[in-house]
Parts: C-alpha cells; structure tokens; sequence
C-alpha cells in the first residue's frame, strides 16, 4: 500500500506492505503520523493520492478513482483512546459493529459472548462504557474491534492501559489471533516489548515518513537517537551498554 | 488593613445607587427637565408641541413618555416620577386624583376627541360603509377594552346596535369580525396603515396631517359617536410644580390650541 | 507570625465582599419576585386561574411554546450538526444570521415578521392569493416564538457537537455504521442533556415573547393572546389578572431552570 496525504503540518507518505498473518509494529515520535497512517488504511482521512489494498480488494485508488467508505472496509481499529461507546453496555459496545451487519440476535450473543470471555470481560457485559477503568475499556475496544472478523487489524498502542501481567496475556492472545485468522494487522506502539513480542516486521516513522521498515535487529543496528532509546531505554549519548 | 472590606461595600452601594439613580435621561445642565406622561393618542401633537416650547421655553426640557392612559395611570400609581399627566379620558385621571395623587386645582379639559373607522388607502377589505364592518371575514382591530379607545369603539358598536338602522345583531357580528385587541390606540393604527387590517376605530386625532394619504377614513355620526375629553393636570409628586402649570397654560393657551386642531383634536 | 497575618488576611477580605455582593444580588433579584407573590392572597390567585383570560392565555402559550420547541428540534437539530462539523462557503455568515434574533429587539422581528408573512407582505402576500392568511393567528405566535428562540437551540446544540470527540463517529463508522444510523444510535444519545438543556432555553424564551408576537400575531384572547400579552392586557385592567400570570409564569420558569440543574446535571456526556 502507498499513500500520500498533505497533514497540516507536514506531508503523509508512506509505503510498505504487510502480508496475510503478519504483525508490522510502527514506532516514531509523537506527532510522526502513526496514529494519522491508521486513520488514513481505515478510511476516516481521505488521502491525497495513492494506493490502498487488502489481499485482492482495493479499497483505495487515486488513479482510478476508487474510495471504499470506512463503514464498508471491514477493518478492526483500537483508537489510541478506546473510543468505548459510553452510553452502551460492554455488551452493546462489542455488538455494535454486528447489530450494524444485521447479525441475528443468537449468533450476536454467542459470538460477543465468546469474546468478552476471550478479554476476560464476561462479567462486565451490563456495564456501561462511562463506567469502566482504562484497562476494561481497551479490552472492550480491542473486543469490539475483533468481533467483526476483520480482515486487517489497526491497532493503536493496543495493551499500554492494562497492568504487566495483562499486558503479557493479551499479546500472546494477539499473536494467536493474527496468525489463526491469518489476517494483516498494524500496531503503533511506544513499548519495546510490544515491538519485541509481536513483531515480524517494524517501521520506524519520522515526520510523515516511513524511513526504515524491516524486520527488528536489522532496525536495531542503525539507530538513531531516539531509536536507541526505544530499543534500550537511555539517551545514546551516555549509554553504556 | 482592618478596614479593607470598606472598599468592595462601597463598591456595592455606588453601584446599588447608580443602578437606582439613573432611570431616564440625564437633564442638561442649566434646564428643568419637565416629565409629561401622555396618552399615545397624543404621541403626533405632543411631540411637536415639545419642541415648539422648549424652543420659546429654552430652560425646559420637555421629557415624553407615550402609552395608553391606564398604563401610565398604573405607572403613577406605582410610584413612577412625572409632572405632568394629560388622558385620554376622564376615568384614569380621576381616580389618580380620587387617590390623592394629583394637585387638584390643576386638572382642566384641553381637548375633545371623536372616532373614526379607517381603512388602508389600498381599502382591500372594500369597506366604505359602516354597514361593511359586519361582512363575515373583514379583519378589524380595535383596542381593548380597559384601553379608551376600545372602550369607546364598544360603545358606539353598542349604540349603532340599539338603533334600528343597524339592527341589533350589528355589535356581535362586528366584534366577530375583531383579530386583535392592542393596547394602544398606535398599534391599530400601524396595522391599518401597513395593510394587515381591513379596519380600525381610532381617535380622528389619529388621522395626522402627515399619514393622511395612508388612510380612507369613514366619519363615525356624532348620534354613535363619544366624544373623548382629554383632562390634564399636574401630578401631585411633581417637584417642578411652577414649570409644570406653564406647560399647561401652554398647552391650553393659543399655540398649544392651534397643534391640537392642526392633529384632528376638537376643542372646549 | 507575619506568615499567619498574610494568610488570613485576603481571605477575610475576599470572604467579607463576597458576602456582600452575593447577599445584595440575592436580595435584587428575590425582592421584585416576593413582591409579585404578597400582592395576592392565595384565595385571590385560585379564583384568578378559572378566569377565562388566564386560563385560556396559560393553555396557548403552553401549546404554541411546546409546537415551537418541536419545530425548533427537528429544524434546529441537523443545522446544528452540519455547522459543528461541516466547512461549507458561507458557514460563518449563517452562523451570524441565526444569531441575530437574539440581539434585535423583539418589536423589530415583529415587524420584520408583520412586512414578511403579513397579508402585504413579501412571503405573506403570496400565501394570501391562495386564502391563507398568517398574521394574527395562532400561526403566526408559533412562527414568532421560533424567530426569536431558536438561536438559543442552535448555539447549544452547535456546543455540544463541537465537544464530542470525533473518535465517537470514527470508531462508529469503522465497525460498518453508515452516518445516518451512526448519528441516532450513537451521536445523539452522547450530546441528549446538551440537546434538552438548549431545547429547554429556547422553550423558556418562547413562552415569554412578547414584542415580536404582539406586533406580528396580534393580541386576541384564546387566539393569539399568550401569557406576557395577557400580563399586559390585563395590566390595563384587572391587576389580579396579571400578578396570578405573572406568579405562574415565574413558577413555571422556575421549574424549567430547576430542572435544567438538577435533572440534568451530570448526565450524558459522559
């Protein structure tokens, strides 16, 4: 995929390409357009130019002319801060995207059910959005993202909210679910250990750009200065490793 | 600073008699401002003959307030502040004086007024007769009841009623007709004049010389007609007592009789 | 000790004013109103309610207030939303027109409305020519009533979708809701206390036009004649009259603001 997109502060460009059951981790500063690339495959920016594509359908073409709307892209997105509906049930907030779909009411049931219970959520279902803690709500979001068997998953900094221990389930149950879905899926993440756990491939994004994409050591070794911290957790400057 | 909490009350109370103190307009240095409350039937003559005597009267300034006589009896009555109050009938003015509120030597007729229909000059109701004011649909505006002028309309409507050259179903199909009661003799006539009414019964002081081409009007037989005595008089708070009883001469004296013909007013 | 003298003193200066300056305005606007209420014995004020003029003003303006605030809703609601979200060529100056009612005397939008749906008027006179006529009717209360009160709806409504967070729709629309349904099940019920705290603003206001209404609608008892045209006729006449409407205004006012605080009051929006 390749897109371009003018931000207000800089131009969006980028180019890469994540294949069927592949985790692609993207880091970057604040404010480097991971969160705006997200929204940009989602279909929530329109782009200036360029090419979106999951396996055979397009879903973006500016030479062609071809703009599938985000509510028909079928792609599962974690906003950075949840975005849980706050006025609807844990349980409303995962069926939403299926009510939409005209799922019958069984198979929402059981198919919410089966999630939440994935999210260890099962007995939040009664309770409302606005009266969640952080955690419960990205699970939720995560929960409400997966529900719709997307077929690219977006995730923006999908487990920071949760405690150690959380954070160490819910990426091993990621990795399971990319890889028994076999579906593309993007995290934006600030964390090493996302990027180390779940990472075939990462990109590093520096104001609008992708400016490295490879797999992780390969990334490692040429860093810069705020590569280096991401990778090792002090200023390069006065390392000592 | 033990005393610091002077600042904020005073602050508070210039404040408080600021807001108390400053209703109306400031008087210019020098001049006697002189507060007439007067009927709004009154609003064309009064205005001019405000300025014809603050310009003979160049240490007076003349203060209106127009409305319909009970308003500002009730006004008075609430204590607010004029020097002179002239009526559009005898029945608000009295009863100021029956409460003790007005300088009792002072109230005199100054002028006499009678009623008319008018019409836009457009006429779309094709009203020409009085007889016309029955047909089903004609829309007429008169003033309220507690209003004079409504009061008035009702009572040569009932008169008209009572004769035979009418009938007596000729009161209840003309008051059918009515589709607002204003509350001042103005409001009939501005919604005659911009064409919303087929009809209104106002004074035929309403009728000015500088409106006169806006209207038909239809002479109301004096043998229905009530003839409206306009009583002034000088109210009994007024701190400008002496001024007050000059504008009043004025008023009755020649010139002021000649504004009051000019504006369709007859005399005593 | 110098320490406890500076701390003490400018709360005792501030507390001390602002003691005052409450209690002053407190008494400002309480004494008009208590003065309102001891004019009339209770009695006085029960046997007024079954007086045709109150009864019939208090149940127009009840109508014509409720008929306004619907119309304003359902007009109001879209505007609002396409305004907060939307950049079209000339937003800014409809923005600016909405917002005129609420700072022209009423009078004038009485006679703006009188010279543009009168029977001679630019719209008016075209309904006219079919036999419809708009001025002094109840029509024509309904349509003052929504000139002057709808900006207070729209500027409401306008707040509250510019403070939802976008991540609302977007997250919405990424789980397959078109915009329309995305709007009933998830927009409205997120901005619902704004919405109702605007509608309530602009109720309020229609129930107490006056100049606007007596200027375009007349003043016709059962007919055109709301509650203020009423306080004011009556004021000509019998006082008893107008302090009861007056005293049922200022109780009906005061349970719609009631509500807004406290009904309302952490509710919604998350």
């Amino acid at each position: 995929m390749a897109v371009r997109r003018d931000l207000r502060e800089y131009l969006l460009e980028a180019e890469f390409t994540v294949r069927q059951g592949e985790i692609m981790v993207l880091i970057g500063e604040n404010g480097s357009g991971k969160s705006s690339l997200l929204h940009l495959i989602a279909g929530l920016l329109p782009p200036g130019a360029g090419h979106i594509r999951i396996g055979e359908q397009v879903l973006y073409d500016s030479m062609n002319g071809i703009h599938v709307p985000a509510e028909y892209r079928e792609i599962g997105l974690v906003f950075q801060n949840h975005a849980v509906f706050p006025h609807l049930t844990v349980f409303e907030n995962v069926a939403f995207g299926l009510r939409r779909r005209k799922v019958p009411e069984p198979e929402i049931r059981e198919r919410v059910g089966e999630l939440l219970a994935r999210v260890s959520l099962e007995n939040l279902s009664g309770v409302r959005g606005d009266q969640l803690s952080g955690g419960e709500r990205q699970r939720t979001a995560l929960a409400r993202a997966l529900v719709i068997s997307p077929t690219l998953l977006l995730l923006d900094e999908p487990v920071s909210a949760l405690d150690a221990a959380a954070q160490e389930r819910m990426r091993s149950y990621l990795h399971t679910y990319v890889k028994t879905s076999n579906i593309p899926c993007i995290v934006v993440t600030h964390s090493f250990r996302d990027a180390a756990s779940l990472g075939d491939q990462m990109g590093v994004m520096e104001r609008g750009r992708i400016i490295q994409n490879g797999d992780l050591e390969e990334i490692r070794g040429n860093g810069s200065h705020f590569l280096h911290q991401f990778f090792c957790g002090c200023r390069k400057d006065s390392c000592h490793l | 600073m033990k005393f610091s909490w002077i600042i904020p009350v005073t602050v508070v109370f210039l404040a408080a008699i600021l807001l108390t103190g400053c209703t109306g307009n400031q008087a210019e240095p020098g001049k006697t401002e002189l507060t007439v409350f007067a009927a709004a039937s009154l609003t064309g003559a009064l205005t001019d003959m405000a300025e014809t005597y603050e310009t003979s009267h160049p240490g007076i300034h003349v203060v209106l307030n127009f409305d319909g006589s009970q308003a500002l009896r009730t006004q008075i009555e609430q204590g607010a502040y004029a020097d002179v109050f002239l009526s559009a009938n005898t029945k608000h003015l009295y009863a100021l004086r029956d409460q003790g509120l007005m300088e009792n030597s002072s109230i005199g007729l100054f002028a006499k007024n009678k009623l008319a229909v008018i019409t836009p000059a457009s006429n779309p109701g094709n009203i020409t007769t009085l007889a016309d004011l029955t047909r089903p649909g004609t829309r007429l505006v008169i003033g309220t009841k507690d209003v004079p002028v409504g009061d008035y309309a009702r009572q040569i409507l009932k008169k008209m009623g009572n004769d035979s050259t009418y009938g007596p179903s000729y009161n209840a199909s003309v008051l059918a007709n009515v589709i607002s009661e204003e509350t001042t003799v103005t409001g009939v006539v501005t919604k005659v004049q911009l064409g919303e009414a087929d009809a209104g019964i106002v004074y035929e002081s309403d009728i000015t010389p500088e409106n006169r081409d806006r209207f038909l009007v239809i002479s109301i037989p004096d043998q229905y007609n009530v003839i409206a005595e306009y009583p002034a008089g000088i109210v009994g708070s007024s701190a400008h007592k002496d001024e007050a009883a000059g504008f009043l001469a004025y008023l009755k004296g020649e010139q002021g009789r000649a504004i009051l013909a000019k504006y369709g007013f007859a005399l005593p | 000790m110098g320490r406890r003298y500076f701390q003490g003193k400018n709360p005792l200066f501030l507390t001390i004013g602002a003691g005052v300056l409450i209690t002053l305005l407190v008494i400002f606007i309480i004494t008009p109103i208590l003065g309102l209420f001891f004019r009339i014995s209770f009695e006085q004020f029960l046997a007024s309610l079954s007086d045709p003029v109150v009864w019939n003003a208090l149940v127009l303006s009840l109508v014509t207030a409720s008929i306004s605030t619907l119309v304003i809703i359902l007009v109001g609601t879209p505007v609002a939303w396409v305004n907060a979200r939307h950049h079209y060529p000339g937003r800014e100056i409809v923005d600016t027109l909405i917002d005129l009612p609420l700072v022209l005397p009423p009078t004038v939008a009485g006679l703006a409305l009188l010279l543009a749906f009168g029977r001679m008027g630019l719209i008016g006179s075209f309904f006219y020519d079919y036999g419809i006529s708009i001025a002094f009717t109840t029509l024509a209360v309904i349509i003052a009533q929504i000139f002057v009160s709808i900006p207070f709806y729209i500027r409401q409504a306008r707040a509250s979708f510019e403070q939802l967070d976008t991540m609302y729709e977007h997250a919405a629309k990424s789980l397959g809701s078109p915009s329309v349904p995305t709007f009933f099940t998830i927009i409205l019920p997120l901005v619902k206390a704004g919405l109702i705290g605007g509608a309530i603003m602009s109720f309020a206001r229609a129930l107490g036009e006056f100049g606007a209404t007596i200027m375009f609608a007349g003043n016709f008892q059962g007919r055109t004649q709301t509650m203020p045209l009423a306080i004011y006729t009556a004021m000509q006449g019998d006082l008893t009259a107008a302090i009861t409407l007056s005293v049922i205004l200022i109780i009906i006012s005061f349970l719609i603001i009631a509500f807004v605080k406290f009904k309302l009051r952490g509710y919604g929006e998350r």
